[in-house]
């Protein structure tokens, strides 16, 4: 057994473990060209936490046992069609039973006890409760973006949550509409939304970065478009991040701006969306206080610049299908001091 | 062990087969077509019909690769690509799977066993109209654009009305609970039959492998369909009359349906992959020149998976939260149930290694599903482990391991049933190198197809998704992906036109061109109506093989088993398979046809909600099963109650 899953995954670094993924990459990747390949991927097999990390662990483990029996499978396979076939061979009318016993079930057994053993301490492991003094973040699914709050505090971002580096973060997890599901590929694996209760999971990062989550539970039709973002970080950044969540939006500094701003709030942006500080209050879609330093737009459907953002407004169905935000009747000339002011509030 | 087919003397006189053919023959005519009760015409109908949804489901696939060849890819809208997800997964599951392997033991069983019929040929003919209505009810529903887009397991709350407007998932529950009549009702004709109908001396120890399966199989489908029954009238009724069994706000439950769907839907995996494995049993022998080593075994591990399948369904809901206790249950049972598998797979390794393998066409799609079955179980076995499936599931991880599961394990072993029963089903021989052909460009396609999915999946994509992104770097492995899948259907193509040429141009087949063990080979190809013209008695697993079996049928035929003085077969015990008398058989009828015409337009009623035409039509089908039903004037004796 080549991989030793009780090894703190945060000295699991450097050239050891990179020479241990790539005969698995060899053999992964098999005849097939490497195009693409892993890098930049929200990969389960590049975790950056302790939760990600057990399962990767644990990944390896199945993964070389697999191997291990699909070895054996093959050989009795190659016996059979290269030895057996060889002229003069005979048919042979015995009852092995004792061989399909001790192959089909005796070494299975032993190997699936193994594995469900280390599983179940798996299973526990992730389920272990961050502690009573753990941040706790509130996620909502909505269709088909993601409502991020901090336990109290007042404010609320979107699609995007940040989380100290080294320490355990609760998330608590509510549907407002259908099933979601919560998922970090290199920090934890899922955990669904279920519409009417609350789940909890928690985070860990023992690397600054950031890392993209996405829905994974088929939720209609913009499922595809239900991307997040995990920002892990410092804790005096994390602690900042959430002050920026309790403090007013940005007040306009430049004319665009203001003039944006007012367009915004009289306009029918106030009507489904809030600005902190502002009269917008609205509660149907994001909170767009801090919406200037989001990654993207549309929880992942385009990346945040001035040209998306005005697309997006004029009309977001073009860019996103399905969505619940209308096209909106913007005079083309109040567009540029609308994409101004959203722009600036970071 | 004999295995050459001698030319048996005939046991039965010019004049029993002309009493035969006049009782049994059916003359071509637009009543005998639409009234026929013969099951070889019924299974081959099953096979014909479920090919044709494979196609749809298959056309629909190739669109959703072709969009997801590229980022971005605005081939499709989202609404379309969803209901085509949809309905490949339900077409392929509902209308594909469990009703082509329906028609292999439509076919097959009565010929396995030496019956003349199944036990309920009306209900057989009921059975097959009502799966082809249910099919062409659930696609004529896509070209209106109102197809199903919940997914195959429809997950409220996404699935109600609120969330769901419009008929699609009305489409979806209607058409599984009418469907489900089909599967129900060939369900109990396959345990009737296989305990009832089997020729004389072919006790339980001797009952082939792949009846077995069936046999299984039927009994699960009675247990775990009632869940799914369930679960969709409670949705229809939530989405059409405003109950709440789903609905959270009115303390309905969301996750009652995910229970009730996977008590059905886990065993559904089994339902699907044990008959194929049937097939394995049965095309082995002839291709290893031997026996399936582990026969008991095997039979044990067929009973225990029926068993087992019913203990694990809630490793599909290992990422909702229940009590970690109950994970760990479920992945204990989840994990065992992986020893039956193995037992099966070293059964007929050791079959393969000991016998003497010969590489014909279906012996190369069951190499071919033995590497790519394990493959499938060993991704199986990883779902078992609650942590590692909280990663994966709902990835495209889950979806590379059910198609090599379903592919491999149902698909492939399909295949090799094509090629190996034509000759008997067609009576024609096909055409070698096509076939061979056909198996390099299926596995290969199959491969490249699934394979990297497990790559992307561990890579962070999600399932069901109908565009992505370039940024997180999915996009060569489904360009590779979507290469796959071409060179896939291209392989699929050539079985297609395998079969066809084998129809116009094959050579004629003999009765048994493979030296094979099973009874359907000592009869001709294709059978005659009635099977056989003496049913035989069997003396061993192997009859085809056994001296005293073929005699049985030949000079050393005894009246008694030639029954040419009615439309008659044999109906022996349960467990020993003694004589106990020989019952009368019922002739073609149109009740089954009308029975399930009024059923469709039931149910087409309930969707479109004309229900005064629904009222009628549930009129109409009582009154069709009340005259199906009514007593026979003829006298007892005439029924054959009389030994």
């Amino acid at each position: 057994m080549p991989v030793d899953t009780r090894r703190d995954v945060r000295t699991r670094s450097g050239p050891g473990r990179r020479r241990r993924q790539v005969l698995p990459a060899v053999v992964l990747g098999g005849a097939l060209a490497l195009t693409g390949c892993s890098s930049g991927a929200p990969s389960a097999l590049d975790p950056a936490g302790s939760g990600a990390g057990r399962v990767a662990n644990l990944w390896w483990l199945l993964f070389w046992l697999s191997m291990a029996v699909f070895a054996e499978v093959m050989a009795v396979l190659a016996w059979a069609l290269l030895v057996r076939r060889r002229p003069g061979t005979r048919v042979r009318h015995g009852q092995p039973l004792r061989f399909v016993t001790v192959a089909g079930a005796g070494i299975p057994l032993v190997i699936l006890v193994t594995v469900y053993a280390v599983g179940l301490r798996d299973l526990a492991a992730l389920g272990d409760d961050p502690g009573p003094r753990a941040p706790t973040i509130e996620v909502t699914g909505h269709k088909w973006w993601w409502e991020v709050r901090v336990q109290g505090v007042d404010g609320a971002t979107a699609n995007e949550l940040h989380i100290p580096v080294g320490e355990k973060v609760r998330v608590r997890l509510r549907a407002a509409d259908v099933l979601h599901s919560f998922w970090v590929p290199q920090l934890m694996p899922k955990t669904d939304l279920i519409a009417g209760e609350v789940r909890e999971t928690w985070l860990h990062a023992d690397r600054a970065g950031s890392y993209r989550g996405q829905c994974a539970e088929y939720c209609g039709t913009q499922h595809a478009h239900m991307a997040f973002l995990v920002v892990a970080e410092p804790r005096k950044d994390f602690d900042a991040w959430v002050a920026r969540l309790a403090a007013p939006a940005p007040a306009p500094r430049t004319d665009a701006q203001r003039r944006g701003q007012e367009a915004f709030v009289q306009g029918t942006c106030a009507g489904c969306h809030a600005i902190r500080g502002t009269g917008a209050g609205g509660r149907i879609g994001p909170d767009l206080s801090d919406v200037g330093s989001r990654w993207s737009i549309g929880a992942g459907a385009v990346p945040n610049d001035g040209g998306h953002l005005g697309g997006w407004i004029a009309n977001s169905q073009t860019v996103k299908p399905g969505n619940y935000m209308p096209p909106q009747p913007v005079d083309a000339g109040r567009l540029p001091d609308l994409i101004a002011y959203l722009q600036s509030l970071k | 062990m004999s295995t050459t087919a001698a030319a048996p003397a005939p046991g039965a006189s010019r004049e029993d087969l002309a009493a035969l053919e006049e009782r049994w023959g059916e003359r071509p005519s637009l009543r005998s077509w639409f009234g026929t009760v013969d099951h070889k015409r019924i299974g081959r109908r099953y096979l014909v019909t479920a090919g044709f949804f494979f196609i749809l489901a298959g056309l629909s696939a190739l669109a959703m690769r072709t969009q997801l060849a590229r980022p971005e890819s605005r081939l499709l809208s989202p609404q379309e690509y969803n209901q085509l997800f949809t309905m490949h997964g339900t077409a392929m599951i509902f209308l594909f799977a469990t009703p082509m392997l329906f028609g292999f033991g439509n076919f097959l069983v009565p010929l396995m066993i030496g019956s003349r019929d199944m036990a309920f040929p009306k209900l057989n003919a009921l059975g097959y109209w009502v799966f082809l209505f249910a099919g062409l009810f659930m696609w004529a529903s896509l070209p209106f654009g109102a197809a199903p887009n919940g997914g195959w397991f429809a997950y409220v709350p996404l699935t109600e009305r609120t969330n769901t407007p419009g008929l699609h998932m009305d489409v979806y529950s209607l058409g599984l609970l009418f469907l489900g009549i089909a599967t129900t009702a060939g369900s109990i004709n396959f345990i009737v039959t296989a305990l009832k109908l089997r020729a004389p001396g072919m006790s339980l120890n001797r009952v082939p492998l792949f009846v077995w399966a069936i046999v299984a199989t039927a009994f699960m489908v009675i247990f775990a369909l009632p869940a799914l029954n369930l679960d969709n009238a409670m949705l229809f009724l939530d989405r059409r009359f405003g109950t709440h069994f789903f609905d959270p706000g009115a303390a309905g439950n969301v996750l009652l349906w995910q229970h009730l769907f996977w008590i059905f839907g886990h065993p559904d995996v089994y339902i699907i992959v044990m008959p194929a494995l049937g097939i394995v049993s049965a095309v082995l022998p002839a291709f290893t020149r031997r026996g399936v080593v582990g026969y008991p075994l095997i039979v044990f591990a067929i009973v225990a998976i029926s068993i087992i399948s019913f203990g694990v369904w809630v490793h599909h809901m290992f990422a909702t939260g229940l009590p970690r206790l109950s994970y760990s249950f479920f992945s204990a049972a989840s994990t065992i149930i992986t020893i039956p598998s193995g037992i099966q797979i070293f059964a007929w390794l050791a079959t393969m290694a000991l016998g003497r393998v010969v590489l014909k066409v279906p012996m190369l799609f069951l190499i071919g599903f033995v590497v790519t079955f394990v493959l499938g179980g060993f991704t199986g076995t990883m779902f078992a482990l609650t942590a590692f499936d909280q990663q994966v599931t709902d990835s495209y991880f889950v979806v590379a391991h059910f198609h090599y599961v379903l592919i491999g394990g149902a698909v492939f072993p399909m295949l090799a049933g094509i090629y190996y029963w034509l000759p008997k089903i067609t009576g024609r021989m096909y055409h070698e190198g096509l076939g061979r052909w056909a198996f390099w460009l299926v596995f290969a396609g199959m491969h490249v197809t699934f394979f990297p999915m497990h790559l992307y999946g561990l890579f962070g994509m999600p399932r069901r998704v109908y565009t992505y992104r370039s940024e997180p770097g999915w996009d060569g492995w489904n360009l590779v992906s979507t290469a796959g899948s071409y060179l896939l259907a291209i392989g699929l193509l050539l079985v297609l036109i395998g079969v066809l040429h084998a129809i116009r141009r094959g050579r004629p087949a003999p009765p048994d061109p493979w030296g094979a063990d099973s009874l359907e080979w000592s009869t001709d190809s294709p059978p005659k109506p009635y099977n056989f013209p003496v049913l035989p008695r069997v003396h061993s697993l192997h009859p085809t093989w056994d001296e005293a079996s073929r005699e049985s049928m030949g000079a050393g035929a005894t009246r008694d088993r030639i029954l040419a003085d009615g439309r008659r077969t044999l109906l022996t015990s349960e467990l020993d398979g003694s004589r106990e008398r020989v019952v009368e058989m019922p002739e073609a009828s149109l009740q089954p046809l009308v029975l399930a015409l009024a059923m469709l337009v039931f149910f087409t009623a309930m969707l479109v909600a004309w229900y005064p035409v629904a009222a009628v039509a549930a009129v109409a089908v009582a009154a069709t099963i009340a005259v199906w039903l009514w007593p026979p004037r003829r006298p007892e004796r005439e029924l054959g109650v009389q030994p």
